[in-house]
């Protein structure tokens, strides 16, 4: 054997053990105040690093619905000493990249890097800028702006974008979870309200800082403190009154569409809510499962009604919504729609069968190696369990807590979290 | 060269040398091809069957038989009832699909690395014992045609890209859309299906491709088990179809609800057919990388953020494929201009392209981010098995991935003007532009009542 294979071979073995041995997310507070979670993967020469701050949507204030959007759009494009351009241009020098953006819940700066000193080192100065001095030059606010209502109005044209919105509108009727950006909201925005929000947000109190790949201890923690030191100290995000139920019903808005899109759902679960595995393992039956659940039997295989067809729970920080969706034909829409809810009644009243409740077990626990397989996916689950506080071994107790989930459970939570009389279905295009 | 001093800072030692042996390769008796990359980073594998067979060996009016196919491959063998593929692969902890293109089809099992045997016998089962049972079929099609109607009809881009490759190849059956015209897919019958599952479906005519963490020898040794005993047979004749010369430029405009206006560019462009002796694939490739590679890339500086003519901006272009290839130049006019603007726009930056050229700086900028994408796709073992499987598609040996990395970098500055200049001429031109219509007669008020 030469060296160099023998180098190979110890490597790999190395690997392999780092791999069994499972995850492992070490978690400090920096002394600026961030939250920090790190996972050391020595796999690989490289870095992934993801700052998340309590700046989503659900932080849009009264009338500037977009507002959270459009900050975290305007972070790099314009920080510091640095042009859009030469943020873009050295970032693509070192070969690293920088992504991101917001949702309701959170809005996010992801760096991937090299991992070698004098690759990451540049796109950390980089980072350290964006986060901390974003210029939001006016001239650049306002073609931004400009772009995003033209995206707007064009979603307004899409099927499935006009049942989204009107599907979370109606779900959350009195909670900035069901307030959207729409061209007329965004037209109202300045560039010094994008300034504000950064202020009031984009501080080391509101933020969790994650970071997985080729780093020891010692320098993630110098890391995630320069990041969150040059960070305002600030507070915490207020949270506002969780959702309130709302009235079931139905909306039906027409469309020249060939398929009618079809939601049915309403609010359920935040995060860290102890129901969630219940209805996690419950939902595989029912509409999870990809092709082996209840309504893919019924809605697809059986009748042919539809290439998708599917239900979940995605819970938030405050309570996120249980979803069925489905395309049809239009012409069908109203029969595909009586096959949905047998089906999801049927399951309310009888939950999972033995045999259906082991199969959905099998899968959630058999499969969780494939969650973890890459940085990318390791970054994903840390700083989710960072940015919501989940416990620190909820990967290490995820396979125990899908095995000691029971049918009588899944009943119950189903019943307390899916209540039929306050379901809120939208359809469109639908004949 | 600069980027030799580059190479070993970027690169851990082990990278090189896990590629010198790493993937393994064998083929079985019945002309079965096995390639294994061993990848032992997470107790995970992945297995990818990859058939030579896609809708570009259609012929007229069975177009989407290919794809309905791959959708029938779920529905069950003597030994694996309808739906109990998919059930036991479920059981065992995996996650399953498969994916037509113009020139393969594929199906593919991410599971715990203990349940790679179950996954090959399962595949080799599907690959000779299938059954298409009408009354399934029956059910299959009309899904399909609801994938159609959900993909093409009601998305007006892809109705655009559909309409603007049936005006651009005109003998090539890339003319013809993947999923079938819906005509077609109404008229198929199950005997449609089964003849061309018999015609192709045999080892002879795919290979298996397994990442993941396990051991080359003892996977070779599962392959000869379950893939060992089925039997070969040979393929009819293949007979090439070259699409004639273009020779002049071709328009191509469609209507369909939506607020913005797309415009699509684009231009025949050659295509890998030795790793080794071309060269002009490279520059394009480069080129692409130029053009729309980061978001301060000339396309979108220039057009977005300086002149802000257009929306949104790109470039597509594919170096590997069994057919003629294209290069295509797309976006969407902001507001306040027109499809025209953006034409004239994009035509300007090509020519100042073929006058000028590319800075070394843009080039070294390209390669830079090519050369850090080679340890990033790393992270993933499906992209791993994804590129050994398309590589081969194109009928690229994935040896040659290698080498075409060290091609990559090699390409000049005049190389990619002399592309540009070559490839960027209106004689192989096609424009499609989608041209948005109102919903209901009120632009811009989706939401009002609509009778049909």
């Amino acid at each position: 054997m030469t060296m160099k294979k023998l180098l190979t071979a110890a490597i790999a073995l190395l690997a392999t053990q780092v791999a069994l041995a499972g995850v492992k997310i070490e978690h400090w507070v920096s002394p600026s105040g961030a939250r920090v979670y790190f996972v050391e993967s020595r796999v690989l020469p490289m870095l992934d690093i993801q700052v998340d701050f309590a700046a989503g949507s659900m932080f849009d204030p009264a009338g500037k619905s977009g507002l959270a959007a459009l900050t975290r759009a305007g972070l790099d494009l314009g920080a510091g000493k640095l042009d859009e351009t030469a943020i873009a241009e050295q970032m693509a020098d070192i070969g690293a990249n920088l992504g991101g953006g917001a949702d309701t819940d959170r809005a996010s700066v992801a760096l991937r890097t090299l991992s070698a000193r004098d690759k990451r080192e540049p796109a950390l100065d980089i980072l350290r800028t964006v986060l901390h001095s974003p210029r939001f030059e006016t001239a650049i606010f306002e073609r931004e702006k400009a772009r995003t209502i033209a995206s707007l109005k064009e979603a307004l044209t899409r099927p499935d974008s006009i049942a989204g919105k009107a599907f979370w509108a109606a779900m959350y009727p009195n909670h900035p979870y069901g307030k959207q950006a729409s061209p007329e909201s965004v037209a109202m925005l300045n560039r010094d309200d994008l300034a504000a929000f950064h202020a009031r947000y984009y501080t080391a109190a509101n933020a969790s800082i994650t970071l997985v790949g080729d780093i020891s201890r010692s320098d993630a923690e110098q890391i995630a403190e320069s990041l969150a030191a040059g960070l305002p100290k600030g507070s915490a995000a207020p949270l506002p009154a969780p959702p309130q139920a709302p009235k079931g019903g139905l909306t039906k808005l027409p469309h020249p569409a060939s398929q009618a899109h079809i939601y049915i759902g309403l609010p359920a679960i935040e995060r860290g809510n102890p129901d969630y595995f219940p209805l996690l393992v419950g939902n595989y039956t029912l509409g999870g499962g990809g092709f082996v659940s209840r309504l893919m039997k019924e809605v697809r295989d059986q009748r042919g009604y539809a290439y998708s067809v599917y239900s979940y729970f995605a819970p938030l920080k405050q309570p996120g919504p249980f979803q069925i969706g489905l395309q049809t034909k239009r012409s069908q829409a109203q029969d595909a729609i009586k096959v949905a809810r047998d089906v999801l009644d049927g399951f309310l009243k009888d939950g999972p069968s033995p045999d259906e409740l082991a199969a959905a077990k099998a899968n959630l626990t058999g499969s969780f190696p494939l969650r973890l397989d890459s940085n990318k996916k390791l970054l994903d689950n840390a700083a989710a369990i960072g940015f919501y506080g989940l416990p620190l071994d909820y990967l290490d107790q995820y396979q125990a807590r899908v095995q000691a989930v029971t049918a009588e459970q899944i009943r119950q939570a189903f019943a307390r979290h899916v209540r039929p009389a306050e379901l809120i279905t939208v359809t469109v295009a639908a004949d | 060269m600069r980027i030799r001093h580059v190479l070993p800072v970027l690169l851990a030692p082990w990278l090189f040398t896990a590629a010198l042996a790493n993937p393994y390769e064998t083929t079985l008796k019945n002309g079965l091809r096995i390639i294994v990359k061993e990848d032992r980073r997470a107790p995970t594998a992945v297995q990818m069957v990859w058939y030579r067979i896609g809708s570009m060996d259609e012929v007229d009016g069975a177009s989407g038989v290919a794809h309905v196919l791959e959708h029938m491959m779920f529905k069950g063998t003597p030994s694996v009832g309808p739906g109990e593929f998919n059930k036991r692969v479920a059981a065992a902890g995996g996650r399953d699909n498969a994916f037509t293109s113009r020139d393969y089809t594929a199906y593919f099992q991410q599971v715990p690395k203990e349940k790679l045997d179950e996954m090959m016998q399962l595949e080799a089962d599907r690959m000779r014992h299938l059954n298409v049972d009408a009354k399934e079929f029956a059910q299959e099609i009309k899904v399909v045609m609801e994938e159609r109607r959900m993909r093409t009809d009601d998305n007006p881009q892809a109705k655009l890209f559909e309409q603007m490759n049936a005006t651009a190849f005109q003998a090539h059956p890339y003319r013809r859309p993947i999923i079938g015209w819906m005509n077609d897919l109404e008229t198929m019958t199950a005997a449609d299906a089964k003849a061309w599952y018999d015609t192709w479906y045999v080892p002879n005519n795919a290979y298996v491709v397994i990442t993941g963490d396990v051991d080359h020898q003892a996977v070779f040794a599962l392959a000869e088990k379950h893939y060992g005993p089925l039997e070969g047979r040979a393929l009819p004749v293949r007979k090439q179809q070259i699409e004639p010369a273009q020779e002049g430029a071709r328009r191509v405009n469609v209507k369909a609800p939506a607020e913005l206006p797309v415009l699509i560019m684009g231009y025949k462009a050659p295509i890998l057919r030795d790793a080794d002796k071309d060269s002009e694939p490279y520059a394009l490739d480069m080129l692409s990388a130029i053009l729309d590679g980061h978001d301060a890339a000339r396309f979108n500086k220039k057009l977005v953020r300086e002149d802000k003519v257009a929306q949104s901006i790109g470039v597509e272009y594919d170096a590997t494929a069994r057919g003629p290839g294209m290069i295509y130049l797309h976006g969407t006019p902001s507001e306040g201009h027109s499809v025209a603007d953006l034409e004239a726009a994009l035509r300007a930056e090509i020519a100042r392209l073929q006058k000028d050229g590319v800075s070394e700086q843009e080039l070294k900028r390209a390669k830079a981010q090519l050369l850090a994408s080679q340890v990033y796709k790393l992270d993933s073992m499906f992209g791993q098995a994804m590129e050994i499987g398309q590589t081969e598609s194109a009928g690229i040996p994935y040896q040659q991935l290698k080498r075409m990395l060290e091609k990559l970098q090699k390409v000049s500055a005049a190389e990619v003007q002399a592309v540009a200049k070559k490839y960027f001429t209106d004689d192989t031109l096609t424009v499609g532009i989608l041209e948005p219509q109102p919903l209901d007669g009120k632009p811009r008020r989706p939401a009002v009542a609509i009778r049909h």
